[in-house]
């Protein structure tokens, strides 16, 4: 029998406020095995953990309830406690009275009688509770880092300072990301190149660094400090150890039609090409969609003008495996599809373009030199109409994003600004809903727009865009004027919402990683710990989390890193007990628990028994990796012959809670 | 009928829920008709949120939505305002004695080539 | 393929040209267009309203008369498509509304029910998902060679896009696709989806001059020498307010290129 020691917390008026606590230490001091039972204001206190510690060495106690706050809040504190007193930690349960109880009911009555129904059901497991021990398993000194974009470049570059080793998988032929496409940045107006290339070429020399660009994860398997991933390298054509980035292949080919992606279509690139000058790696990429020597085996100029000999026509994907303590998911964004949002005419006129179009169409190395054309003719515009939430706060329409994506706000005043400053012949007008530009020297930035540069900004929304011969007719509101405007615009630029890059989705299955409905990673709490993932050993860096602009990811990227560190400079990792565990005797070896298991913890082996009659028989059972098991239970519902069971959470603890509870 | 009772009746009849409006606009600077109405698209939206409905009932606006549904296709928060003020053209027309048309004044308004729907379509939108 | 046929009163009499097209285009496709006994009225407009329950009524039989035949109710007039098929998407949506339907239903002189089962077809739907519109190419006798035709969709059709679930709302190509399968070339102009102003003509016939005509001279400034409508109501808009190009129905161009435009049988 255990001598069981209850502690109802107050938690000041939090829970008495509701809750007669006296009355609940009262009636749960005459349950089974309780030799003791008492109350106090703030448990959690140093004064609290006194109470419990005294109460564990002058009643002998065996185990302890603590009535209080939820455990994700306080559990592990109250477990060090009653280890402080030489109790095993797992001699401790909690039951919720604050978030169960006193906050969601208000009259004290009910508050106290469910209050009393939890205390019993704690008790009656605490009655049923062992020592647990966990295990410890040993660190992979070295990190992933998916997605090379700035967000992963930053937390690759942290980790790397600090003297571990770090690989960062780039699904593009270069690192840099979307950042590498801008042409200025906010508030400061720096070239983004000026300050993104020298961390590209840091993160590219770096001793503790190795870049797989071109490359994906496909598998991932394992546990935080032990994970196997499994990359693979896309055929490129061209051999890394050899290719020199002197460009010539990429002037020489004769298929001069491939879509630039880097400029997002605007002009055309080579079959095979290197992204941009300032690439990481420099190494240049056949792309198999266009190169007619691998499609029809007829051309060879590449090969024949490469002089380093590094042209490899049959080249294939690679798959490379390795091991990793821990992993940083910095997958990015992309601006949504303009497709359901045609009332702009994006698909209907080549001189409605998206923001990140703009940035290319100002960039010194976009298709334009940097001068502001319009697509459709090469001419200057003259009226250049700014569209802001083209997409974000969209909701029940079912084709945009319900959230702000945050960034537009602040990108449309840098445009507005740059055009007026480059251009002083231009009108340039913002559509906005509303301006929101928290942020250092934000506003101030956005009051620059309006008063030095004489934007236009206009209170409502654009309703259509109708291209009629040489202009764009645009139809909006000016809320604040009570009238519709029809302004003829020369460009029109569509501030598109973001989201997650579409291989996020697939990543986070493999990482096991949960996701919001936005796809978008869910951080383990949303305010206290908002670079991890709820995964251990999965950490979240840049806008993979959420929207963000360039001087939150970086700040992400590096807290991100921080974690890694902390990770990793761990030679051992302590383990969870409460995990699965298979009587072998009852086992009949059905593989029910191996197919339910979502971390491939459970695996079959043959073992021999003796028999009754001194015989001996092999047998296949189930056997739990405690390492790799997560403590979900999904196995131990599954188990159709009841030899699963969870240890901390044994089905027989938690028919005892519901017996408690249903008395 | 107090104006909170019509408000009530207009929410119920259009189905429609004001508080999700976050005011961009989009309506008005959608509406095909917006130069010939004295209240537009997105008034109607936050005046019978405010329950400032007099103005509304008594104004011509009201009869010169075109329902032709582009407020409704391209509200980013699925507000339909189209659906709002027919709800307040229907309290209107329901009063007695209210009836923006009668029938008698039609053959006036004919031509030998006006389709029978107007007719039709007209007396559903400006009688009871 | 036998389908049943909502025309509508406006087909029975301003607009018979509309109605006479469609069956002869209908009998040349291999379409049976049978008309349910004593249809009525659609009403000209959908009232958005949730407690016009009696005003929607000749839509339900309507519906109830092709679920009967197991068939799908096909029309021609966008007005009655638009009618009938938001009748039938609300029926199938908002069950508050569809008890009260079938509150009528159960007085009627044959009590039955109706939850939403009939597929509605606008004719032009019918002629892009059941019989194609490579079909209908390879059926076309006289290929409109040469002519450039601007599709005038307006409201109805398109909108709302919920209900209707017709085409993009925004960049529809039902018609230019019917327009390139009768041999002629599509004119896209953004006026395309406009308002041509509807039943405000009755009233006020100059605001629905100023609709229309924004409608044909969008058409006309991108270039096209025909405007094809689906709309009686929007064909008199247009051409009361004197567009400067002929406004003519789809199925007299349908007609016209499957070559059965003048055998007139009524």
């Amino acid at each position: 029998m255990q001598r069981i020691g209850v502690f109802v917390c107050w938690c000041g008026t939090n829970i008495a406020g509701t809750v007669d606590v006296k009355a609940v230490a009262e009636a749960l001091s005459h349950e089974p095995g309780v030799v003791f039972s008492t109350d106090y204001q703030y448990m959690c206190s140093q004064a609290g953990q006194d109470i419990i510690k005294n109460a564990i060495h002058e009643h002998k106690l065996t185990g302890v309830v603590v009535c209080s706050c939820s455990p994700r809040m306080h559990e592990t504190t109250f477990r060090k406690t009653v280890a402080a007193a030489g109790l095993n930690p797992y001699m401790l349960e909690i039951a919720n009275i604050r978030e169960q109880c006193s906050w969601v009911h208000k009259e004290m009555p009910t508050g106290t009688a469910k209050a009393i129904i939890l205390g019993k059901a704690a008790v009656a497991k605490v009655n049923l509770n062992a020592p647990l021990t966990p295990g410890e398993t040993p660190v992979t000194k070295r990190a992933l880092v998916i997605g090379g974009g700035i967000a992963g470049i930053q937390t690759a570059l942290d980790i790397a300072d600090a003297g571990f080793k770090v690989d960062i998988v780039e699904k593009q032929p270069t690192i840099g990301g979307k950042m590498a496409q801008l042409d200025k940045t906010f508030p400061t107006l720096d070239c983004a190149a000026c300050i993104l290339t020298p961390k590209m070429v840091d993160a590219g020399q770096h001793e503790n660094i190795k870049i797989y660009s071109y490359s994906e994860v496909t598998d991932v398997k394992g546990f935080v400090g032990n994970f196997d991933v499994t990359i693979k390298k896309k055929a490129r054509y061209v051999r890394e150890d050899l290719c020199t980035g002197c460009g010539l292949c990429t002037e020489k080919c004769p298929q001069k039609k491939v879509p630039n992606e880097f400029n997002l279509g605007m002009d055309n690139r080579r079959a095979i090409y290197i992204p941009f000058a300032q690439a990481v790696p420099k190494i240049a990429t056949i792309d198999p969609n266009w190169c007619t020597m691998l499609k029809t085996g007829k051309c060879g100029v590449c090969s024949k003008v490469c002089t380093a000999g590094a042209i490899d026509y049959n080249a294939k994907d690679e798959y490379i495996e390795e091991k990793y303590g821990a992993i940083v998911v910095a997958t990015g964004y992309n601006p949504i599809s303009m497709d359901q949002f045609d009332e702009f005419a994006y698909s209907q006129s080549k001189d409605v373009i998206t923001s990140l179009e703009l940035e290319r169409l100002m960039n010194a190395a976009g298709p334009t030199g940097g001068t502001l054309l319009r697509p459709s003719d090469g001419e200057h515009p003259h009226t250049i109409v700014l569209v802001q939430c083209v997409g974000s706060r969209c909701s029940e329409c079912g084709k945009g994003k319900e959230y702000c994506s945050k960034i537009c706000c602040m990108y449309t005043a840098k445009h507005a600004m740059l055009i007026r400053d480059k251009y002083p012949d231009t009108e340039v007008y913002v559509f906005y809903i509303d301006v929101r530009t928290p942020g250092k020297n934000f506003d101030e930035f956005y009051r620059r727009a309006v008063e030095e540069y004489g934007v236009h900004y206009i209170k409502g929304m654009v309703g259509k865009v109708s291209p009629e011969g040489k202009k764009l007719k645009v139809q909006a509101s000016d809320l604040l004027d009570n009238k519709q405007l029809h302004i003829d615009a020369d460009l029109v630029v569509l501030a598109a919402a973001i989201e997650p890059d579409k291989s996020a989705r697939p990543l986070a299955t493999m990482l096991t990683a949960s996701m919001d409905t936005n796809d978008f990673f869910t951080e383990a709490h949303p305010k206290l710990r908002p670079v991890e993932s709820p995964t251990a050993g999965v950490f979240l860096s840049g806008t993979c989390q959420g929207p963000k602009d360039i001087p939150e990811t970086v700040s992400q990227a590096g807290a991100a890193a921080s974690k890694v560190i902390g990770l990793l400079v761990k030679d051992k990792l302590t383990g969870n007990p409460c995990v699965a565990h298979s009587d072998e005797l009852m086992c009949n070896g059905c593989s029910s628990c191996e197919k339910v298991c979502p971390y491939g913890a459970i695996t079959y082996i043959d073992k021999e028994f003796r028999m009754p009659d001194r015989t001996t028989r092999i047998r296949r059972v189930a056997s739990v990796n405690p390492a790799v098991c997560q403590g979900c239970g999904a196995c131990t519902v599954a188990c159709p012959s009841g030899a699963m069971d969870l240890m901390g959470f044994k089905n027989s603890q938690i028919m005892a809670e519901v017996d408690a509870i249903c008395k | 009928m107090t104006d909170a009772m019509k408000k009530e009746q207009i929410l119920r009849m259009s189905g429609v829920n004001p508080l999700k409006c976050m005011r961009c606009g989009k309506c008005s600077a959608t509406c095909p008709n917006y130069d010939e109405m004295e209240y537009h698209p997105h008034q109607f939206v936050y005046m019978v949120e405010k329950g400032e409905l007099m103005p509304l009932l008594k104004s011509k606006s009201i009869y010169k939505c075109l329902t032709c549904f582009a407020c409704v296709d391209r509200c980013p928060r699925g507000v339909e305002p189209a659906k709002l003020i027919e709800a307040v053209r229907l309290v209107a027309t329901r009063e007695a004695g209210a009836n923006h048309m009668k029938p008698d004044d039609i053959p006036a308004l004919l031509d030998e080539d006006l389709p029978q729907q107007a007719i039709v379509s007209a007396l559903r939108k400006y009688t009871k | 393929m036998k389908v049943t046929y909502f025309p509508g009163c406006t087909l029975r009499n301003k607009a018979k040209d509309l109605d006479a097209y469609a069956r002869r285009s209908a009998l040349a496709l291999g379409i049976e267009l049978v008309e349910p006994d004593n249809w009525q009225c659609c009403g000209g407009v959908f009232t958005t309203s949730r407690d016009e329950v009696a005003t929607k009524l000749s839509s339900v039989r309507a519906l109830i008369a092709a679920r009967d035949r197991g068939e799908p109710l096909v029309s021609v007039c966008s007005a009655c498509h638009n009618v009938i098929k938001q009748t039938n998407y609300q029926i199938r949506t908002d069950s508050e509304f569809s008890q009260k339907v079938n509150c009528y239903l159960a007085q009627e002189a044959e009590p039955t029910e109706y939850h939403g089962e009939t597929e509605v077809y606008h004719f032009l739907e019918l002629l892009r998902d059941k019989v194609g519109f490579d079909k209908l190419k390879a059926s076309v006798k006289n290929p409109l060679t040469g002519r450039k035709i601007a599709a005038y969709y307006g409201c109805l059709l398109l909108r709302p896009s919920k209900a209707m679930q017709f085409d993009d709302p925004e960049n529809p190509k039902i018609i230019e696709d019917f327009i390139r399968a009768l041999g002629a070339e599509p004119v896209i102009y953004p006026a395309r989806n406009e308002c041509c102003g509807g039943y405000i003509a009755l009233e006020n016939s100059e605001n629905a001059a100023r609709r229309s005509n924004a409608v044909s001279q969008s058409a006309v400034l991108h270039g096209a020498d025909t405007i094809v409508t689906v709309c009686p109501l929007c064909r008199y808009n247009l051409v009361k307010s004197g567009s400067p190009i002929p406004v003519v129905y789809f199925t007299e161009l349908l007609a016209e290129a499957l070559g059965v435009k003048e055998d007139s049988d009524d």
